[in-house]
């Protein structure tokens, strides 16, 4: 449309001019472009530009409206936009209003991954040497998921069944669309805040790459990679990996996995248990028996049954030497009566020397003694006592 | 000795009871450090049951403001 100017306008009617042609003509507009300076203001709003290899128009996106991109805008990303145009009249400037922000294709948001992937890796947020041991008996265990997904009924259940005696703390989450970063983020410092967590579960369900895109962001990973409680991550299905699963202390494939790797069974539990119970009975039953044993045999050793030998070796010295005493009394009582009788013998002849004295005289033949006179021989010598000396005689 | 017991988490308990038995397996043991040390492990077996048997699990939702609770669980720490 033209107009014939024949008088000279003020700019500002001007700008009003061009403003209602450029705003009327271009009131839909859906733009394929690749995002530059792109700048989240403090206040919300989101200002950036969208260029290809020839030109460049800038854009704004407004707080109210860029909450619903499930990502966050990367530099070099390519998208597609959908808006308005407007003038803004005090800078003479134009851009487009937009309305919603997507990636161009799945490629882009591949892309973005790599590209955070490998800047987080050269910083070395994945390093196994940063990664922490996750408690082998978690005491209190935190969950960071949507108060309503089917990851926290999965997770209640398993915990109910295998290891009851621990606590969950659920910090709820949005995990998915626009603001789940930042609430995933502030789900993980809530649960810093707490005393005595030991580990904490990072968990969502399966979905597709956007549904999953939050655990892709740069500051969920650096909220991950700065928590002072050691994360697992259980996020979507066996073969998804996200960015958060690389900086996590340990990965599970899913959130009933996550679950399952960090508790022990209690079944198992209780026959560890019953396991000791019986391992002890028998121990001390063998070590009573053992030294049951050792007494036993110390009191039937020849050590402890000497004192009855003792008392039986004394009693035979002592058979002995009562025979021994036995044996020279004998002896001795012999002797005694040999001389007893030697003295009788000699009490004997005393008496004979007192008869002699008198006058008597012995009788002797054959060196035997003649007490009868028909015992004397005439003719054979006799030996005549006298009381002082013996005399011999012979028949002449 | 009941009173720490108690106050001792279960794994700790748990850990204790296998130590003992490693000790009563010990032939430098003594009879009457044995004897004391099965008291110990039977007493700590049954409460370790005891507490297992009877857990129920703790669910505790924390509020933020990010969300509304009025999720049927315990309330907040």
């Amino acid at each position: 449309m033209t107009k014939q100017i024949t008088e000279a306008i003020s700019v500002s009617e001007l700008t009003k001019q061009i403003k209602f042609v450029l705003e009327n003509e271009f009131e839909q507009v859906n733009v394929i472009g690749e995002l530059s300076n792109f700048k989240a203001h403090y206040s919300g709003h989101w200002y950036f530009n969208l260029k290809d290899a020839d030109s460049v128009i800038s854009c704004t996106m407004w707080k109210g409206m860029n909450s619903y991109v499930f990502f966050t805008p990367q530099d070099g990303m390519k998208v597609i936009v959908k808006g308005r145009l407007t003038l803004y009249p005090p800078r003479g400037s134009y851009q487009i209003e937009v309305r919603s922000m997507k990636p161009a294709g799945v490629g882009e948001l591949q892309e973005a991954f790599e590209k955070l992937k490998k800047k987080l890796s050269d910083e070395g947020l994945f390093d196994d040497e940063h990664k922490r041991l996750i408690p082998f008996m978690p005491q209190k265990v935190g969950v960071v998921t949507a108060i309503d997904g089917a990851a926290l009924r999965d997770i209640v259940s398993i915990a109910k069944r295998r290891f009851p005696i621990m606590e969950l703390l659920i910090a709820p989450a949005k995990v998915q669309g626009s603001g789940s970063a930042d609430s995933i983020v502030d789900a993980i410092s809530l649960l810093n805040s707490k005393k005595k967590i030991d580990v904490i579960i990072v968990a969502r369900g399966g979905g597709s790459i956007e549904d999953l895109w939050s655990f892709n962001e740069e500051r969920v990973a650096r909220a991950i990679y700065n928590s002072k409680i050691p994360v697992v991550t259980g996020v979507g299905h066996e073969v998804d990996f996200t960015i958060a699963d690389y900086v996590s202390d340990l990965r599970a494939p899913t959130p009933s996995a996550a679950i399952e790797i960090i508790t022990p069974d209690s079944g198992e539990l209780l026959e560890v248990i019953n396991e000791n119970s019986s391992r002890m009975y028998k121990m001390i039953n063998s070590k009573v028996r053992d030294y049951k044993d050792i007494v036993v045999s110390t009191i039937t050793s020849y050590g402890f049954r000497s004192p009855r030998n003792l008392v039986r070796n004394k009693f035979q010295t002592l058979d002995t030497l009562i025979y021994k005493i036995l044996q020279s009394t004998d002896v001795k009582f012999l002797i005694m009566r040999n001389r007893l009788s030697l003295i009788g013998s000699q009490i004997g002849v005393h008496d004979v020397q007192k008869t002699l004295k008198k006058g008597f005289v012995l009788v002797k033949q054959d060196d035997k003694f003649i007490s009868r006179a028909n015992e004397f021989v005439e003719e054979k010598p006799a030996q005549l006592k006298f009381y002082d000396n013996e005399v011999t005689v012979r028949k002449k | 000795m009941p009173k720490k017991i108690v106050k001792d988490s279960f794994e700790t308990k748990l850990k204790r009871l296998e130590e003992i038995s490693s000790l009563l397996e010990s032939e430098t043991t003594g009879l009457e450090e044995s004897i004391a040390l099965f008291e110990e492990g039977m007493q700590l077996s049954n409460i370790c049951m005891k507490t297992l048997k009877e857990a129920e699990l703790k669910i505790t939702t924390l509020k933020n403001n990010l969300t509304e609770l009025n999720f049927a669980e315990d309330s907040e720490e």
